[in-house]
């Protein structure tokens, strides 16, 4: 009977859909987490078992060595590549969204246009780059050339059809009280095509990060100024496996925070007014 | 059958008879060659409420967006005389319209929707604020001012619809199917609306509907058009002494003119037909 009572008392105070979505949200942070220990502690028992030599296959413990003493190295390596990556999608998101919106202020400009767009996308960049890298002042501005232009085009194909999918009758209530093509623009197409800029801002952002990579695997150059990437490639040669464990684990962490931080933004830009971000409770 | 402007305007200036617009011969023919409107001619007195029916194809809509600007006529002209009309010979801001969809914006707040006629002129949300709050009041929809369109039921985002249409204190408001998607109780308790914002505020209306029985509730001038091409078929004036309310769904005087509305409806669709 008391406990029954303690019960209700806290459910008056703490809203249940805020407990609830608590509850989900340690879920979805605890599950993988579990799955990814248990992974992680099966490839470790594999490892010493099985007396893989460790240049074949470090155990994580290895691993987790490498990422500490080689630190001095990686970090600066991550730092470079986190920066190509981050600037390639702002300029891609620049360019993407100014292109988009000067492609359709008008039909023949999308027609003279827009298959030039296509033919940069459908074109492989590991193809260019050794041009790119001909061209480019430095390997680090080639890298970024080169991942911009990757991220560019999902994130015009997806702003080109964001503000072509304007509600039509909306269009007209614009017509009808006499907005200018600058008040249409900034008031109707931008807002009605943000569900579209972020679809376009969380596939740019992996792309990105994917040609910030694939690039330097393609110039291949050394020195100072080099990313995870080039490590990666350095450890291969040195037979430093453990090495080239510790870049991978630093990229896909690399790739985890832009896939989060990409998705939070969409979110936080949508969460109150679009069906993709809403919670259905009917 | 009574022609148009055969009956008195409700309210004159100095005397005169001065139309709130005049369609003169109108023709509409699309890119694909279907001819919606063919020589329509059509003068609204102001203070009048007109329902505006026909066979479903008739060019209604195309009707209404011609008035509204909304696409040209291919020949013939629109007359605004008693309106001051801007380089696109309309009288912006005299004119309001409610779509067959509440037609929201999903990222802007009740109170953003409404405000935005009055932003697009360049008023900002603090000088618009009382006109807004009035608008929302007028439509019942004062404390939701802060939620988002999916937050409301289909009625009230046409509340909200209506309260965008009135921010602006139009004097012509145009309707195409209003309340065609709502439940009957709804769509009578928004019936009742339009009709007391009409006697308050002395705005003109243009409503399209499919329904005998909202025309003959609503609206003291009935227009029939005919289809293929779309035409005015009948035109006439349905006077009562009640009060719209009710009471009036129920007298002798309201079944006559679904009847009669009725009756014309059936003639415009038959003649259409071969
Ligand atoms: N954009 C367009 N392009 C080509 N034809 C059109 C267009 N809009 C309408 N039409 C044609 O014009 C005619 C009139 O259409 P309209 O929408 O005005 O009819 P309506 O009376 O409003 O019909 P409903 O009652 O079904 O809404 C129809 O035959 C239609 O096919
Ligand atoms: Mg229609």
């Amino acid at each position: 009977m008391s406990t029954q009572g303690t019960a209700s008392d806290t459910s008056a105070v703490i809203p249940s859909s805020f407990r609830n979505r608590n509850r989900d949200l340690l879920l979805r942070v605890l599950v993988p987490f579990f799955v990814l220990a248990i992974m992680v502690l099966l490839w470790h028992i594999g490892v010493t078992v099985s007396g893989v030599p460790p240049y074949i296959l470090p155990s994580p413990v290895a691993v987790a060595n490498a990422l500490v003493t080689d630190w001095h190295t990686l970090s600066p390596a991550l730092w470079i590549t986190t920066k190509i990556t981050l600037l390639s999608l702002l300029l891609a998101l620049i360019g993407g969204v100014g292109f988009a919106v000067f492609l359709v202020q008008s039909r023949w400009i999308e027609i003279a246009f827009y298959p030039i767009a296509v033919i940069l996308q459908v074109t492989p960049i590991v193809a260019i780059s050794p041009l790119i890298l001909i061209y480019a002042p430095s390997t680090q501005v080639a890298l970024l050339i080169c991942a911009f232009l990757v991220a560019f085009f999902p994130i015009l194909s997806n702003m080109v059809q964001g503000l072509k999918s304007v509600d039509h009758n909306l269009l007209n209530l614009f017509d009808l009280y006499g907005a200018s093509r600058w008040q249409t623009l900034l008031y109707l197409k931008l807002p009605a095509s943000l569900p579209y800029f972020m679809t376009g801002l969380r596939i740019g952002g992996g792309l990105a990060l994917i040609a910030a990579v694939v690039a330097e695997f393609a110039a291949g150059s050394a020195g100072a100024g080099s990313g995870l990437a080039f490590r990666l490639l350095e450890a291969q040669y040195r037979m430093n496996i453990p090495r080239l464990f510790a870049a991978l684990i630093l990229l896909s962490l690399l790739g985890v925070a832009i896939f989060a931080l990409t998705s939070f933004i969409s979110w936080l830009s949508l969460h109150r007014w679009h069906e993709s971000s809403l919670k259905r409770e009917n | 059958m009574i022609l148009a402007g055969t009956h008195a305007p409700k309210r004159s200036i100095d005397g005169r008879k001065r139309p709130l617009v005049a369609m003169d011969s109108v023709s509409k023919r699309f890119s694909s060659g279907t001819l919606a409107l063919s020589d329509m001619s059509l003068v609204v007195e102001g203070g009048e409420f007109v329902s505006l029916l026909g066979p479903s194809g008739c060019g209604k809509s195309t009707a209404l967006r011609i008035i509204a600007g909304l696409g040209d006529a291919s020949s013939g002209k629109i007359d605004w005389p008693s309106s001051r009309i801007n380089s696109r010979g309309l009288p912006e801001g005299d004119i309001s319209f409610v779509f067959q969809e509440p037609t929201l914006m999903p990222w802007q707040t009740v109170f953003g929707n409404v405000h935005l006629p009055l932003k697009l002129r360049g008023v900002s949300q603090a000088a618009a604020r009382p006109q807004i709050v009035e608008a929302l009041a007028t439509v019942g929809l004062k404390d939701f001012a802060d939620a988002y369109p999916r937050e409301l039921s289909g009625g009230m985002k046409m509340r909200v619809s209506i309260a965008r249409a009135l921010v602006t204190k139009p004097k012509l408001l145009l309707m195409d199917e209003p309340f065609a998607a709502l439940d009957e109780i709804t769509r009578q308790k928004l019936n009742d609306d339009v009709l007391r914002l009409w006697k308050e505020t002395g705005i003109t209306v243009i409503f399209v509907t499919h329904s005998v029985f909202e025309s003959a509730y609503l609206s003291n001038r009935i227009v029939v058009m005919k289809a293929r091409p779309g035409r005015v078929h009948a035109d006439f004036p349905l006077r009562t002494s009640l009060e719209r309310d009710a009471h009036y769904r129920t007298s002798e005087e309201y079944r006559q003119a679904c009847e009669k509305v009725s009756t014309m409806l059936l003639e415009a669709i038959g003649s259409g037909e071969h």
